[in-house]
């Protein structure tokens, strides 16, 4: 592995994000929403104005779990076929770069893209809400951006492996927003299913750990469970077994979505080398 | 400095590249001709590790293509590459374009401007990509092969969408390369560009080497015809065809205001000395030999 290399393509890719404004509009459509939810989320009830950190939070858990997978899907499910179907990738394998670092490098740029605009976007509306919060609140407000960048760099891993696998740019999109489909509406849907198909026979004590199987899943539980209040609400705190209940672990989860993907994605790059 | 053996290409049952050997010497500019699906690109992009081999092997510079070892990088380095109708990132400058491949090869990037100024681009260097011509985009992705002065340049098509004129700049850079001893590998449509500027040539069919030879040599191993185009007065014509006579002469017919004659090449010293003898009958003499055109032919058909 050479830094040089990789810098080289994931600053091209960060760059090439903020000039086409990507990163300022995605970070406007967070702050946007997460303004409107902290400030009119409780409209239906009869009240504006911001009310909880916990209950913004849990609200923005909700929104957040369906545009972020999206918006990650749409930035990454290009980044190889893309350039192969441009007609600029052979001229990139040829300079003295390996597929491991050309496929790294354009991971990391556009994850410091969704990274950046994830924390602007949600930081500003911190900063606007910070005279509102004591420090535990912030801790938690910190703890779901960080989550959601999580959550981002997730489902950027599965775009960047689609990416390597889609034999055109076409099938790319839509493998991408079949896997949008798949892991936020259909997933948990799917464990519904077998739970009332078997009457709660089969699946019941597996059911927690199914859920890791789910990144955006992950993510709900990452942040639900980090708050008192909000647990209670929903009252998960009578299915899910404390031996998982734990932040660093449902971390190390995640990080895992990160990196398995993208190993996968490196396999398979690397075995078009050799067998192409 | 390019050596090739026994390489295959196979994709399923189709035999893109057939059992080629090439040797490019260090410091030649050599010529790699044929039609589309000749095998031309396919040969290149192995020869460059794009795609592996299915057989056979591969050395540039001593070291085998393809191997990630420690050599991988060096040999790279090494390498300018000019892909058939290059495509590069509209978004960037010409100067923006060059940084990013620069980095890219671990060059600095404090001769970029010169090499922009080197293919003609320094005035469009702050502009973007977008906005440049086919011809422009082309003389980028050139300055683009030359960063870090490569020893060993593959240039694929590489005069496509130039105007003569900026041909012609191309080919000169060509030899000031060449004269810095700068092993070139090219591949062309255009065969009366190319014949007269590379050293030695091979000429592929259906994946196969046909030839391979100087211009001059493959013309002599094919043994085409060569034409005589004889000016003389109308009521002369006889008399060049008395002259020639006796020689073995594939042909001898009257046009217009001249006489074309066709003879093998080792018969032409012998039609030059016969049609001597006419003296002032010879208005005007011309010797069309093959193109390698007629040579490329000869060999693809």
């Amino acid at each position: 592995m050479e830094f040089s290399q990789i810098a080289a393509i994931a600053s091209k890719e960060f760059w090439d994000r903020i000039r086409n404004r990507w990163v300022l509009a995605v970070a406007l459509v967070f702050t946007a929403f997460a303004l409107s939810i902290a400030y009119f989320g409780a409209a239906q009830q009869g009240t504006v104005g911001f009310r909880s950190i916990e209950v913004t939070i849990a609200s923005l858990v909700s929104l957040v779990i369906y545009l972020i997978p999206l918006i990650a899907l749409m930035l990454g499910f290009d980044a190889i076929v893309g350039e192969r179907e441009h007609g600029s990738l052979d001229l990139l394998l040829s300079m003295p770069i390996t597929r491991g670092e050309l496929l790294l490098g354009k991971y990391l740029g556009l994850a410091g893209a969704l990274a950046f605009s994830t924390v602007a976007g949600f930081g500003l509306v911190g900063l606007v809400l910070s005279a509102q919060l004591d420090l535990n609140a912030l801790f938690h407000y910190f703890g779901f951006m960080l989550s959601s960048v999580l959550l981002g760099c997730a489902f950027l891993s599965l775009a960047v492996m689609l990416s390597v696998f889609a034999s055109d740019r076409t099938r790319a999109s839509g493998l991408a927003i079949a896997m949008w489909f798949f892991f936020v509406l259909i997933f948990d849907l799917l464990l519904l299913a077998v739970l009332v198909v078997t009457a709660g026979q089969w699946g019941g004590e597996a059911l927690p750990y199914l859920l890791l199987l789910n990144p955006a899943d992950v993510f709900r539980i990452l942040n639900i469970f980090s708050l008192e209040d909000v647990r209670t609400l929903y009252g998960l705190s009578t299915v899910f077994p404390p031996a998982l209940a734990k932040p660093w672990l449902l971390g190390l989860v995640m990080l895992g979505w990160i990196i398995a993907p993208l190993a996968i994605a490196g396999w398979r790059f690397r075995l078009s080398a050799s067998r192409a | 400095m390019i050596v090739a053996r026994g390489v295959h290409k196979h994709y399923g049952s189709i035999h893109a590249v057939d059992g080629v050997d090439l040797d490019v010497q260090e410091g030649e500019l050599f010529g790699l001709i044929g039609h589309n699906g000749a095998g031309k690109s396919t040969m290149f992009k192995m020869m460059l590790g794009l795609i592996p081999v299915t057989a056979g092997d591969i050395h540039i510079d001593g070291a085998p293509v393809g191997s990630a070892g420690g050599d991988f990088r060096a040999v790279r380095r090494k390498i300018g590459y000019l892909p058939e109708s290059v495509v590069l990132y509209d978004n960037l400058t010409g100067l923006e374009t060059l940084h990013f491949f620069s980095k890219l090869k671990g060059v600095s990037p404090k001769d970029n401007a010169t090499l922009l100024e080197r293919v003609g681009l320094a005035h469009a260097a702050k502009r973007r990509v977008r906005e440049y011509s086919k011809g422009m985009r082309q003389r980028l992705g050139f300055a683009q092969a030359l960063l870090g002065t490569p020893r060993i340049l593959f240039l694929d098509e590489p005069t496509s969408g130039l105007d003569p004129e900026a041909i012609r700049g191309f080919y000169a850079i060509l030899r000031q390369l060449k004269s810095e001893g700068v092993t070139m590998i090219i591949t062309s449509h255009i065969l009366a560009e190319i014949q007269e500027r590379v050293d030695r040539l091979t000429i592929m069919a259906a994946g196969k080497v046909q030839a391979t030879g100087t211009v001059q040599g493959l013309r002599e191993q094919m043994d085409l015809p060569l034409w005589f185009s004889v000016r003389v007065a109308a009521e002369d014509f006889e008399a060049v065809r008395a002259a020639l006579g006796h020689l073995p002469v594939a042909a001898i017919e009257a046009r217009d205001d001249h006489v074309a004659v066709q003879c093998k090449r080792d018969t032409k010293m012998a039609v030059i000395a016969a049609l001597a003898t006419l003296g002032d009958k010879v208005r005007d003499l011309n010797v069309r030999e093959p193109s390698l055109e007629d040579v490329f032919f000869g060999f693809s058909d």
